[in-house]
């Protein structure tokens, strides 16, 4: 019976999963497009240089920086958008794994799971 | 050149990187950064960052469709999660230690090494022997869906695993590549999981992985929009061709040109790196 609940459990947790990621990566893919040909709309003419590296500006880099940039209304900032969204999608499947490990009361793996999405914010908000 | 032309050439290559990728099984993540550096002399830095994120466009992509059909194991998804995310921190941190020619040396020696990886045999391994302590407190056995019905597995060398998933990690945030096939190395040569289990599951690893060392990516300017831009969406589109038509292909020629061809780009990075030209 406790076999029968996890392996449906289980089964559930996939399906979701699976929904989750394909909408994060078509979400994000829309609002890339969008922003990307908003970029080629006001800067075609330019010439590209990414020889040397430069690091970006403040409103490219960091959560807040990218969030107050797209206040900026240009192109860059709303891919820059886009792509943060791409990057919270796997981070939101960690986080719902925790979620359904905890309704799989196994402990273990809520541990495990909550080890690497403190990882993935680390990675986010640390120095 | 100006940038609407360099953006559709770039569109183009990583449509034909994601395609390519796909259809062997190889991901395309692994020929961006060379792409990039050696054909339109992008910075190493700003590749890594583009290549990064097609990584976790196409793992997320593929794994969704992959969860679905039930090869990927969560649990040993999960568990060796713990080992690439912090390879994956430490691995972005060293970007900044490591110099631009250093980094072009170890990625040839990665891509020569990847090539001889998936070009071997992989037998799947009929197992007798009493199962795995470590794996059954962790709960790493499973089954997987095979032409006559379910077939179930017994994990073993766990800690071996872990570690090649460590260094997976590390490669991963300091190249920026999706490092899948060692990822797979760990899981079906020294865990013995059946190689369709550690494939599916790799990927389903790999977007985690990358995840870890894109927050740091970020935040050290290493991800420029307009040239992530591109290589994103080429390389996604080119995945989602290639799996609508690999069904009806034959991938043993292809598999054979890509890994030449990633020689080939793996040899040229090497020379650059040790030429100092970057």
């Amino acid at each position: 019976m406790a076999e029968a609940r996890n392996q449906w459990n289980d089964e559930r947790m996939d399906r979701i999963i699976s929904v989750l990621l394909r909408t994060g990566v078509i979400l994000s893919s829309i609002v890339v497009l969008i922003g990307g040909i908003w970029y080629l709309a006001e800067s075609w003419r330019l010439a590209p240089d990414y020889h040397t590296f430069r690091g970006e500006p403040s409103n490219l880099n960091g959560l807040r920086g990218i969030a107050k940039g797209l206040f900026s209304w240009r192109g860059r900032n709303w891919i820059q958008f886009g792509l943060v969204m791409l990057v919270a999608t796997p981070l939101a499947r960690v986080a719902f794994s925790v979620f359904a490990f905890f309704k799989e009361r196994d402990w273990l793996y809520v541990a495990l799971t909550l080890l690497v999405l403190s990882v993935l914010m680390f990675s986010f908000i640390g120095r | 050149m100006n940038v609407l032309l360099f953006t559709l050439l770039i569109w183009i290559c990583s449509l034909g990187a994601g395609l390519l990728g796909s259809l062997t099984g190889l991901g395309g993540g692994v020929i961006i950064v060379p792409l990039l550096v050696l054909a339109f002399k992008v910075n190493i830095h700003y590749a890594a960052g583009a290549s990064l994120i097609s990584v976790i466009a196409t793992s997320s992509g593929a794994a969704a469709a992959y969860v679905k059909e039930g090869y990927s194991n969560v649990r040993i998804g999960m568990f060796l999660e713990v080992a690439t995310t912090l390879g994956a921190l430490f691995g972005a941190y060293l970007v900044a230690k490591v110099s631009p020619s250093g980094i072009a040396i170890i990625f040839g020696l990665v891509l020569i090494f990847s090539a001889y990886l998936s070009l071997r045999k992989m037998p799947d391994i009929i197992d007798t022997r009493p199962p795995d302590r470590l794996a059954e407190r962790l709960r790493l056995n499973g089954d997987y869906p095979t032409a006559k019905g379910l077939k179930k597995y017994t994990v073993r060398r766990v800690p071996i695993g872990f570690l090649v998933c460590n260094c997976a990690g590390i490669l991963s945030g300091l190249l920026g590549i999706g490092s899948g096939a060692l990822k797979v190395l760990g899981m079906d040569q020294a865990m013995e999981v059946p190689f369709k289990v550690s494939t599916a599951t790799s990927n389903f690893m790999i977007g985690v992985t990358a995840a870890a060392s894109a927050g740091i990516y970020f935040r050290r300017g290493y991800v420029d929009p307009a040239l992530a831009m591109p290589v994103m969406l080429g390389v996604l589109f080119g995945a989602f061709i290639g799996a609508r038509i690999l069904p009806g292909a034959t991938t043993k020629y292809l598999r054979v040109l890509f890994s030449a061809t990633i020689v080939i780009l793996g040899i040229e990075m090497l020379a650059k790196g040790l030429a100092g030209k970057l």
